[in-house]
């Protein structure tokens, strides 16, 4: 089957089976693989993207249901401006160490900010809750996504690059 | 991002990671992002029993299907004297099974085909016929008389039994337990679990059929020890295998071992002439790959009326699954589980182990761990916080009275370790003053006034690290150093290689940082590599925390190896004697005249250019370190735990970890490193499991089943430090990666028994599930 | 872990998905959020020759009131109904148990209906139907019908829908009245299915207990309305005794077995534990006009 989608803002297209996963679709028909797998149960979250904004296991989605939608991955985070808030907050707070689970963590926490510009520690461990890392413990990841939210508020005054110098990110 | 770094990169500085700008980016390169032309995809079928014999395996409907290149079987493996495979401790592990099926998941035969989903579809299409066996789960049933000899294929092998092994003084114990005014026992047992890591384990073959070059990428944790154990398994001449481990997912031990699955992928690779890519699913993962533990424990402690440690006697059955594969140094058995007298000065000990086959996954991996310390740890502090309850003493005091002094070390352990360098006491007064361990005491007295089920747990463990010295630690006979080469570059930027593999520890920062250290190039101007057995120096790899404890003085011998040749190049540059010369991180210059200096960057440059009459050209040098001793890191963690009386739930209310690891490179790191291996034991502690019922079916097959907790369970971590250096290392530093998953399941477990103990209990294994606790509140007359 | 080959159709109208289940409804599946089927056609347990994705219904995903009924479409998802104002209004309890469902990612795909049709014995939202005495909406090519939550469960992973019929939507009576509810939980961690879980939810009239609906997760074949217990409430002052009784009735209800979350006599006695806990919970929340 025929499926178009846009991904990290630009129209692509390919020909599936209908049972392939959208995982797979981003991977291996995009060679977009910074969105990974983790498991078979739909429980680990690496593969997690944005459609439409929301995080979704990709995993867990037929390419052929992402049709006609928008699909955000961690490529899709940068712009030409630089890294996102979130990117540079989880290198900042070393809210990463292997690096498997990242593109997912970061993709919620970007979704989760979008709504909750400001959430408290409670709030970002529940909208992590569908993402498991097993290097990090959270503890970073939760600091990383706060890091985020300053960030974002700080450049909503000042342009995002500026930001990004001001806190001597690397 | 700006890519300067604002810091020098100096020991003990927190500068930020230099891996991260790949992966925050979506542009890090792990296994199943390799992409090879032509490369083909391989399915495993495995067996859904645990043990049985097989009849016949019938390939002829898959080899029809779709995208299908070729049916791999045991026979066609075995033709090519490929069926069985040695293992890391000197026995044999089917690869494709030929005869039986020992336990479930075993791997039976392999489907070769253009789409992974093809490989799948024909897999389904495969045919065995099984003979069904009664399966062995445990020690006690491989015991017991009648018990089915699992392997068979053995000439010599009669019964389920592997190996004996003590440690030890037998005949002084026997005598301090005859003088002790009490004894205490725990019988316990740590289950069987998983690593588990992000990334499962995987290969790309791609072998040349006209030069016979084997270019193998693989999530490997030792890919140097892995091109030694290639050239063994299959006879494949050393230096036509090049192995390549790109970045890794997280390895925590499961990466260390060769699966059957990369021997078949290499061999269909070899066969078919086309790339061959193999990659775990999170089911294959759990079932058939690198299990941890597993050890079933009885310890008894002798102790005075005074409440001093007398001696200590520990025996343990070990189950070893259907192949005796543990990963560990030859020269043990049970590994370095007779490290099992901790942190305290108990005069005599006697270790006793004995392994059995069951029919389960072999693996004994040592996950986050040093080679079954974590099963030792757990076991001593354990015993002593059941100890100190028995004995009607606060648990720290009672450790406290106990433990080796400062003044001890070097300090010989009964059972024949020679301890580095320790502050105990100080590490436990850090952690009780953090926790406000007084204070929370009466809190918890006035809680219990209430009826409210709380405690405190506590653990201060002993780890050992950084194997180890090579006379008496070896990888199928392969001392166990470790290397570093560094190549300064003509403009004073430098590559620096090793024979250890990051698996997300951040070893291209913490590397690089140590040649700042010594070398003075900072650290941005470092770049690490490692991974690639064509370019780096032979290493034996990243487990056990050896990275910091070996490569990492292998990389500040390199270094000073290099500052000296500097020296020689300065002088001659700064035509001064090179006893006049003072170092000065980054420059020499000459006594007296700080003015009269040469950088390394200088410096560099000049060894490519201006030498001295004689000198041999370039700054470049490789070291291979190894050790004088091992690495013993320690720390007092401290755990306070509330139950729900209705439901058994366990809430960790607070979890505090001094942690003492030596010199610390990269705080940050550490402190990543901590929290990581902080979360990890909480996991084990409170449920991640692998069990299996009665006929050997595993339960924990998958992530529904075996759990990892996620940021709601995991507690939030409160550190601290203190600062005991190693005398022996280079830096003063001890490793650190592992000391959270050694110490802290037994603090979280003290803290439930701890709450427990007004109502007699005394054990509960781990996992501390709510039902467990449930039971023995309900037994004790507690309701709600 | 890969799908089996199969035909994939997203009817653009309810008219069009019944007419090929018309046709194809036995050998076909009908995909909602996908976030049980999926699973299932990866581990090829399911193994269906076509999926109809309703995913791109209209209308369908709406949540709103109609007649004393919170009406919530087969597209709602369980993020919606945890963020939805009309049903924080109307009936908390469906928020409470909308978060303790699965993780926030499954969440924002899974909807309250595919998870009633799916008719796991631990799912949530069985319970909460059956508490809650909602009436789900049916249609085939031949009709549109009413079913009880009641007669809804057939078993594990059975329920009363014919192969051509797809649930429009769920009708909850709310609104008369004091109401209040409450969802608990035991799960192992965030995204594990209940070792057990309990709906509750009553009315009161007066001080005294109008009507009750107790729903069972993960207790018996499929969700377990607790009918004893609730017609021993009705006509009651909800006293601690009266409540603990209730609870203990509530626990007899329950036919749990043996496994890896813990033996039976574990998981009744957290039913009752969790009955107790979650009436006082209603009560308050009656009392206070919190629903
Ligand atoms: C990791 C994970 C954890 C989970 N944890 C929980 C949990 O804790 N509690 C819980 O209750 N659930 C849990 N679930 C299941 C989840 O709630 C699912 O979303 C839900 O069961 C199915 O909803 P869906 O829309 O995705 O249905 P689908 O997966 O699309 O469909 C499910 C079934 O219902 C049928 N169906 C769907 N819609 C209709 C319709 N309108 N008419 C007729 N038939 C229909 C389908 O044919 C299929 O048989 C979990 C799922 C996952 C992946
Ligand atoms: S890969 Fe684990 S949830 Fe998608
Ligand atoms: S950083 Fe390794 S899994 Fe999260």
């Amino acid at each position: 089957m025929k499926v178009s989608m846009t991904v990290n803002g630009s129209e692509r297209s390919g020909d599936v089976e209908p049972r392939v996963l959208l995982v797979d679709f981003l991977r291996t028909n995009l060679r977009l693989t910074g969105t990974h797998i983790g498991c078979d149960t739909s429980s680990c979250g690496a593969c997690t993207v944005l459609i439409d904004g929301e995080p979704v296991k990709s995993c867990t989605q037929l390419a052929v249901q992402a049709d006609g939608r928008a699909i955000t991955t961690v490529e899709g985070l940068a712009t030409a401006a630089g890294l996102s808030p979130m990117q540079i907050g989880f290198h900042e707070e070393h809210g990463l160490q292997c690096g498997f689970c990242t593109p997912g963590m970061m993709l919620v926490g970007t979704a989760l900010l979008e709504h909750n510009p400001n959430p408290t520690e409670e709030e970002i461990r529940w909208a992590i809750s569908g993402n498991i890392c097993r290097c990090t413990g959270y503890m970073n990841i939760v600091k990383a996504i706060k890091h985020a939210a300053a960030l974002r508020e700080s450049s909503e005054v000042v342009p995002r690059e500026t930001a990004a110098a001001a806190t001597g990110g690397e | 991002m700006a890519t300067e770094v604002h810091m020098h990169g100096r020991i003990g500085e927190p500068i930020k990671r230099k891996e991260d700008a790949r992966f925050i980016r979506g542009k890090g390169n792990y296994l199943d992002d390799i992409e090879l032309p032509g490369m083909l995809h391989m399915a495993i079928l495995r067996s859904p029993h645990a043990h049985a014999r097989i009849k016949s395996v019938d390939t002829a409907e898959a080899s029809k299907m779709p995208g299908v290149i070729a049916v791999v079987t045991g026979e066609l493996m075995a033709q090519h004297k490929l069926a069985w495979m040695p293992t890391l401790s000197y026995d044999t592990q089917a690869v494709l099974a030929t005869d039986k099926v020992r336990f479930q998941g075993q791997e039976v035969a392999a489907v070769i085909a253009e789409t992974l989903y093809q490989a799948e579809d024909a897999r389904d299409a495969v045919v065995v016929d099984y003979d069904v066996l009664p399966a062995v789960i445990d020690p006690e049933g491989a015991k017991a008389a009648g018990a089915p000899v699992i392997r068979d294929d053995k000439e010599d092998q009669k019964d389920n039994h592997i190996y004996h092994w003590e440690s030890g003084d037998q005949a002084t114990t026997q005598a301090a337990f005859a003088k002790a005014d009490k004894v205490i026992r725990l019988h316990t047992f740590y289950p069987r679990c998983h690593p588990a890591p992000m990334e499962t384990c995987g290969i790309v073959a791609d072998v040349n059929g006209a030069t016979g070059r084997a270019t193998i990428y693989m999530t490997s944790q030792a890919p140097h020890l892995h091109r030694t154990v290639f050239a063994l398994v299959a006879g494949l001449p050393e230096e036509n295998i090049r192995i390549v481990s790109p970045d890794i997912g997280g390895g925590f031990g499961n990466k260390v071992p060769v699966y059957p699955g990369y021997v078949v992928a290499t061999a269909a690779s070899l066969l078919i002439g086309r790339p061959v890519k193999w990659v775990e699913d999170r089911t294959e993962n759990l079932i058939s790959t690198g299990f941890a533990r597993d050890f079933h424990m009885t310890g008894d402690l002798a102790v005075d009326k005074d409440g001093k440690m007398l001696a200590l006697r520990v025996h343990l059955d070990s189950d070893n699954g259907a192949f005796f594969s543990d990963a560990q140094p030859t020269k043990v058995k049970a590994g370095l589980f007779h490290i099992v007298t901790g942190s305290y000065d108990i005069p005599t000990a006697h270790v006793t182990a004995d392994g059995y086959y069951t029919n389960k996954a072999p693996g004994g991996v040592a996950y986050r761990c040093s080679f079954r310390v974590t099963e030792a740890s757990y076991m001593i502090e354990r015993l002593v916080t059941n100890a100190a309850i028995e004995l009607g003493m606060d648990q720290a005091e009672f450790r406290k009275k106990n433990f080796i002094r400062k003044d001890q070390f070097p300090y010989e352990s009964p059972t024949g370790w020679v301890y580095d360098s320790g502050d105990y006491h100080k590490a436990m007064d850090v952690a009780l003053e953090q926790l406000g361990y007084n204070e929370l005491r009466k809190d918890v007295e006035a809680r219990r006034a209430k009826g409210e089920v709380t405690g405190i747990g506590i653990a201060s463990f002993t780890e050992v690290v950084g194997a180890g010295h090579g006379k008496d630690f070896d990888l199928l006979g392969v001392r166990m150093f470790d290397s570093a080469e560094l190549r300064v570059h003509p403009t004073g930027k430098a590559l620096l290689r090793m024979g250890t593999k990051s698996q997300g520890q951040g070893h291209e920062t913490t590397f690089a940082q140590i040649v700042t250290e010594e070398l003075g190039i900072p650290a941005a101007d470092v770049l690490v590599e490692e991974g690639d057995t064509d370019t780096a120096p032979y290493g034996l790899g990243t487990y056990a925390s050896r990275s910091t404890p070996v490569a990492g003085a292998a990389t500040a011998m390199v270094s000073r190896k290099l500052r000296d040749k500097a020296r020689k190049i300065a002088g001659h540059l700064l035509e001064a004697d090179e006893e006049d010369l003072v170092w000065d991180n980054g420059r020499f210059y000459v006594k007296g005249s700080p003015d009269k200096a040469k950088t390394i960057q200088e410096i560099a440059f000049a060894a490519y250019s201006n030498l001295p009459d004689g000198m041999e050209a370039g700054l470049e040098g490789v070291h291979y370190y190894d050790p004088p001793n091992m690495t013993y890191p320690f720390g007092t963690y401290a755990v306070v735990v509330d139950v729900d009386k209705g439901t058994g739930q366990v809430k960790v209310r607070r979890m505090v970890a001094v942690d003492d690891c030596g010199v610390r490179i990269n705080p940050m790191i550490v402190e990543g490193q901590i929290h990581g291996g902080l979360a990890e034991g909480f996991g084990i502690a409170f449920m991640q499991l692998i069990t299996f019922d009665s006929e050997g079916n595993c339960i924990g097959s998958n992530f529904l089943d075996y759990l990892l907790p996620t940021a709601v369970e995991t507690p939030s971590f409160e550190l601290g430090e203190t600062v005991t250096p190693s005398p022996h290392h280079p830096l003063g530093a001890k490793g650190v990666g592992e000391s959270p998953t050694v110490g802290s399941p037994a603090a979280y477990v003290n803290a439930v028994i701890d709450a427990l103990s007004p109502y007699g209990v005394t054990n509960i294994d781990m996992p501390v599930t709510s039902d467990k606790v449930w039971a023995a509140l309900r037994a004790a007359g507690v309701n709600e | 872990m890969y799908p089996t080959a199969f035909d994939y159709r997203a009817p653009a109208s309810l008219d069009e998905t019944l007419s090929v289940l018309k046709e194809r409804g036995d050998e076909a599946k009908v995909m909602a959020g996908g976030q049980s089927l999926i699973p299932l056609l990866k581990l090829r347990f399911a193994r269906p020759e076509l999926v109809v994705d309703i995913g791109r219904l209209p209308h369908l995903n709406a949540i709103g009131r109609d007649d004393g009924h919170l009406v919530i479409g087969a597209l709602a998802r369980h993020v919606d109904i945890e963020n939805s104002p009309e049903v924080a209004a109307s009936a908390l309890m469906l928020a409470e148990a909308a978060h303790w469902i699965a993780d926030p990612l499954v969440r924002n795909r899974g909807t309250l209906v595919g998870s009633v049709c799916h008719a796991d014995p631990a799912g949530d939202w069985g319970s909460v139907i059956l508490a809650m005495h909602a009436d789900l909406v049916a249609r085939s090519a031949s009709g549109e019908r009413v079913i009880h939550a009641a007669d809804f469960f057939k078993g594990p992973f059975e329920t009363a829908l014919k192969p051509d019929e797809v649930v429009t939507g769920v009708r909850i009576p709310v609104g008369k009245g004091r109401g209040g509810g409450a969802y608990l939980k035991l799960e192992r961690k965030v995204g594990d299915f209940a070792t057990v879980a309990v709906a509750v939810h009553l009315h009161l009239d007066g001080n005294k207990v109008e009507a009750a609906g107790i729903g069972l997760t993960a207790v018996g074949p499929n969700n377990i309305k607790a009918t004893e217990a609730e017609h021993f409430l009705r006509g009651k002052e909800p006293t601690d005794e009266v409540i603990a009784e209730a609870a203990r009735i509530a626990s007899d209800a329950a036919e749990p077995k043996d496994d890896i979350r813990g033996s039976a006599a574990y998981k009744k006695d957290v039913v009752r534990v969790f009955v107790q806990r979650g009436l006082k919970a209603a009560v308050a929340r009656a009392k206070e006009g919190r629903s």
